[in-house]
């Protein structure tokens, strides 16, 4: 399956051009869209009564990205924000639109920052197609013609006439060739914290999600899949369970699952947990929660280990240092756990084969597709639907539509979801990477920063999911180093003097994935809890010190800055309350965090305030980004605090909600988020970066409230709750 | 055959007893509002209204809830005037991916009931739903100000 993606992401990009002014191969037929409105360009269909409807590549889960995206394509378009609509193009279609609207992949927080400029140009060329349209028809040139909210005025005469009205027509124009893009200065939609598109059908129970599709004779499969990762199907005993009511079929998926096929999910799933199963667990049932941490204790002082940052003379450095500290700090696996469980619905026959599905790349689920039912692009599709919840779960993997097509082709003709249980969910996720780091640093006499050195321990994800990039690099994850990399959009956050930062890989047979935030959750929590270790080993103030080490980085500084400022560094707490920062840069946005917390009975921790800047140069929804900024901390916080995969005879433990928690509304701190938008020729993303910095801010605060220094996640092994 | 009374309708339907009402009210009724999160009424997000009362039906045989009066989240509107909940969730725009809001908003609605001006203290214990997007923060904002609404 990975091959699968990889070639066709290979052969989709060779065939990618003119994307973006949005021209096909069908040049200047008018496209249409299924209620007959034309399209302009391939981001803007307008119906005859001037609704908009706005198509874009990215997934919504929950995000705000279509907004967003709606938000910069109206900019340009000058239509009326109120008269906007979305939706999904096809995989399918695309790929046969030579990729017309790019990458459909939601992950990396890159859904705006890394397609911003073409769906911009998208809405720009529309809106000159528009007025030419108007202008032809006025006989007038089109440069005495302006546009305001998806009016068009003709300046001397003071005509007017609507985008609907002329649709038709600009629809039969030539896009232009190039198209300028509005200065910032003059925007008007993005910036603003407008509403968003899909609000209203999430409180009333109409939104659909997957696993709410109906289709006309739709079966449901509940599946099993082996517990024990790489494990095989051996055997099962269907005759015990097919004569149970609504029960179709039971059928092996794969070489390691079993589905019942019933008329309901829930008689499906009632006669599984009845099917007699034989698994063959295979060798890596033998591994323990134990012999993953040993392997990772010895990569802690291994000789060998591949470089992500390092300048100076590390050895030298820490040779003239008059102090020395060291620590080790450790981050466990954790699954996604999104509210809404994996799930897919697929048809098959021989001529055709379809799948409805929830998904964070459809390219991704389409390449799935491709592989499981062995049909050509041209006699498949995937009909993306708005997801329960991603967090990176739902992007690269899609093993819940290779199975629901393996099972889909079993019963040609037939629709079936598949939906997993939530227990299927937790054992069978691409969990995030467990990793140790040991970092070392040296003191001189005054108490500047000569040396350091970490070494992370620990899985790699790119090594399990993007193979071909560690063999171009030598065996090197260069993604293990966000936060902490020499450059490039994860780029270390301060500026010291004989530095080594470098990782002992030691992969496990637990599929890693990409959790919100990916490695800056634990590359945050290893740095930032140790600057602070540093700055009380030198007797430093700990804002002072990260100060006196960020030479160069005034990005850095700056949201370092605001939130010591917002919290009231330097000032006396409230009574029993005390304050912690941390500051990073990811997915090219610069974030900071500063806490306060009080501890009773040295334990139960109190999040009081998280005060959180975040540097995206551009902020499109602000409103918006203050929801994924205190959404990321319950998230990044559930797992700081309660939140643990571990591994028993190769199988994960935990297997729902009441031994892998989730933070409740009582235990919420009140988040207060700045956003620092000042422009410059990089867009930094939203939805990941600034989750990392909670966790290390929390714990520096722990310590300062009690004088205990945390450095293993989840705190509850260490007895310590949230309250 | 069960006879359930769901948003003001009867419904028979021919299941097993034992059956939790959640799949019922999805699968034999077709209202799909209603989420399935965990299956062990950790999380929330089937909440669902019996007697006025806020419960979890992904463990609620659906046996033991015939003849009571059951709400969905689609019966939660008068027509097509918002609950108060649902209106102050719009205005506040609460949701994120909005897969457990059904049943926040369920167990908003139900506290609501019992208690028109909730302190934190009160939403805290009443609010015990899972909600992986983080939606908190609005979630409290939300609920404050249904409160100060009328009716």
């Amino acid at each position: 399956m990975k091959m699968n993606r990889r070639n066709f992401i290979v052969t989709s990009a060779a065939v990618t051009g003119g994307l973006a002014l949005g021209f096909d191969p069908f040049g200047k037929q008018v496209v249409r869209a299924q209620d007959g409105s034309p399209e302009i360009t391939a981001w803007v269909v307008i119906q005859p009564n001037d609704r908009v409807v706005i198509r874009m590549a990215r997934s919504e889960m929950g995000q705000g990205t279509i907004t967003g995206l709606a938000q910069l394509v109206a900019e340009e378009l000058e239509c009326d924000w109120n008269k906007v609509t979305y939706e999904y193009p096809t995989p399918g279609t695309s790929l046969k639109r030579k990729r017309v609207w790019g990458d459909f992949s939601t992950g990396g927080s890159r859904g705006i920052r890394t397609s911003h400029e073409y769906v911009r140009q998208g809405g720009a060329a529309a809106r000159v197609m528009l007025v030419q349209a108007a202008a032809n028809q006025w006989k007038v040139p089109a440069s005495e013609c302006v546009t305001s909210n998806s009016v068009i005025t003709h300046k001397p005469s003071g005509r007017k006439t609507t985008y609907g009205k002329v649709a038709e027509a600009a629809a039969k124009l030539e896009p232009p060739k190039d198209v300028k893009l509005k200065d910032p200065k003059e925007w008007k939609v993005i910036g603003k914290p407008v509403k968003r598109l899909d609000t209203v059908d999430k409180v009333n129970g109409k939104q659909v999600y997957g696993f709410d599709l109906k289709l006309p004779g739709m079966l449901n499969a509940a599946i099993k899949d082996c517990p024990v990762f790489g494990g095989k199907l051996k055997s099962f005993d269907a005759g015990r369970v097919s004569g149970l009511k609504g029960v179709k079929k039971v059928v092996p998926v794969g070489d390691s699952a079993v589905a019942v096929v019933a008329e309901t999910w829930w008689q499906a799933k009632t006669a599984l947990d009845q099917l007699p199963i034989q698994w063959d667990e295979g060798p890596n049932a033998k591994v323990s929660q134990e012999s993953i941490l040993a392997t990772l204790k010895e990569g802690l002082g291994a000789s060998q280990a591949f470089v992500g940052n390092q300048n100076g003379d590390i050895k030298a450095g820490l040779a003239k240092a008059t102090k020395t500290v060291e620590a080790t700090y450790f981050y466990p696996f954790l699954n996604h756990a999104p509210m809404e469980p994996m799930n897919a619905t697929a048809r098959y026959t021989p001529e055709r084969c379809e799948v409805w599905v929830p998904t964070q790349d459809g390219e991704a689920s389409f390449a799935a597709l491709l592989a499981a039912s062995g049909l050509p692009a041209d006699k498949c599709d995937v009909y993306k639907i708005n997801l329960g919840g991603g967090f990176g779960r739902r992007g690269a993997f899609q093993d819940y539509v290779t199975q629901a097509v393996q099972i889909a082709k079993q019963m040609p003709g037939v629709p079936v979801k598949l939906l997993w249980t939530r227990e299927e969910d937790m054992l069978h996720g691409h969990y995030h990477p467990i990793m140790m780091a040991k970092l070392t640093g040296g003191l001189d006499a005054s108490g500047n920063l000569v040396g350091l050195h970490v070494r992370l321990s620990g899985q790699s994800i790119l090594a399990a999911v993007r193979p071909h990039i560690v063999e171009q690099q030598k065996g090197r994850d260069p993604l293990t180093f966000q936060g902490l990399a020499d450059t490039g959009e994860h780029a270390f956050g301060y500026s010291i003097p004989n530095l080594l930062i470098d990782h002992a890989m030691r992969n496990t047979h637990v599929p890693p994935g990409f959790w919100r935030g990916v490695n800056i959750n634990q590359n945050a929590v290893f740095m930032e809890c140790f600057m602070d270790e540093l700055a009380q080993a030198a007797g430093q103030d700990e804002l002072e010190f990260r100060r006196k080490n960020m030479q160069g980085l005034p990005r850095n500084l700056g949201v370092l800055n605001a939130v010591a400022q917002r919290i009231g560094w330097g000032k006396p707490a409230p009574q029993g309350v005390y304050r912690g920062l941390a500051q990073m840069k990811a997915f090219n946005s610069f974030v900071a965090a500063a806490a306060e917390i009080s501890v009773r009975d040295g334990n139960k921790v109190k999040v009081h305030r998280i005060v959180a800047a975040t540097d995206p140069g551009y902020a499109v929804n602000p409103a918006q980004i203050e929801r994924q900024v205190s959404g990321s901390f319950v998230y990044g916080l559930s797992a700081l605090f309660m939140q643990e995969n571990t591994v028993k005879d190769g199988r994960i433990v935990e297997d729902n909600f009441h031994t892998f928690p989730s933070m409740r509304i009582g235990q919420m701190p009140k988040v207060e988020t700045i956003i620092i938008a000042d422009g410059g020729p990089i867009w930094g993303g939203i939805g990941e970066p600034t989750i990392c910095v909670a966790a290390p801010a929390v714990m520096n605060a722990f310590f300062k409230a009690t004088g205990k220094r945390l450095r293993d996640v989840p705190l509850k092994n260490q007895g310590i709750e949230l309250v | 055959m069960v006879r359930l009374t769901i948003n003001g309708k009867t419904h028979d339907v021919d299941v097993d007893p034992n059956t939790p009402l959640l799949w019922v009210i999805r699968e034999q009724v077709g209202l799909t509002g209603t989420k399935y999160g965990c299956g062990i009424a950790q999380c929330g997000a089937c909440t669902v209204h019996v007697n006025g009362a806020a419960m979890r039906s992904c463990m609620l045989p659906v046996g033991t809830v015939v003849g009571q009066k059951i709400t969905t989240i689609e019966g939660l509107a008068t027509g097509k005037t918002l609950h108060k909940v649902q209106k102050a969730w719009v205005d506040h725009e609460v949701p994120q991916c909005g897969y457990c809001q059904s049943g926040m908003i369920m167990a908003a609605a139900a506290l609501l009931a019992a208690k028109p001006k909730p302190t934190d203290a009160d939403i805290n214990a009443a609010i015990t739903n899972i909600c992986r997007c983080g939606t908190f923060q609005e979630v409290r904002a939300a609920i404050h100000a249904a409160a100060k609404t009328q009716a």
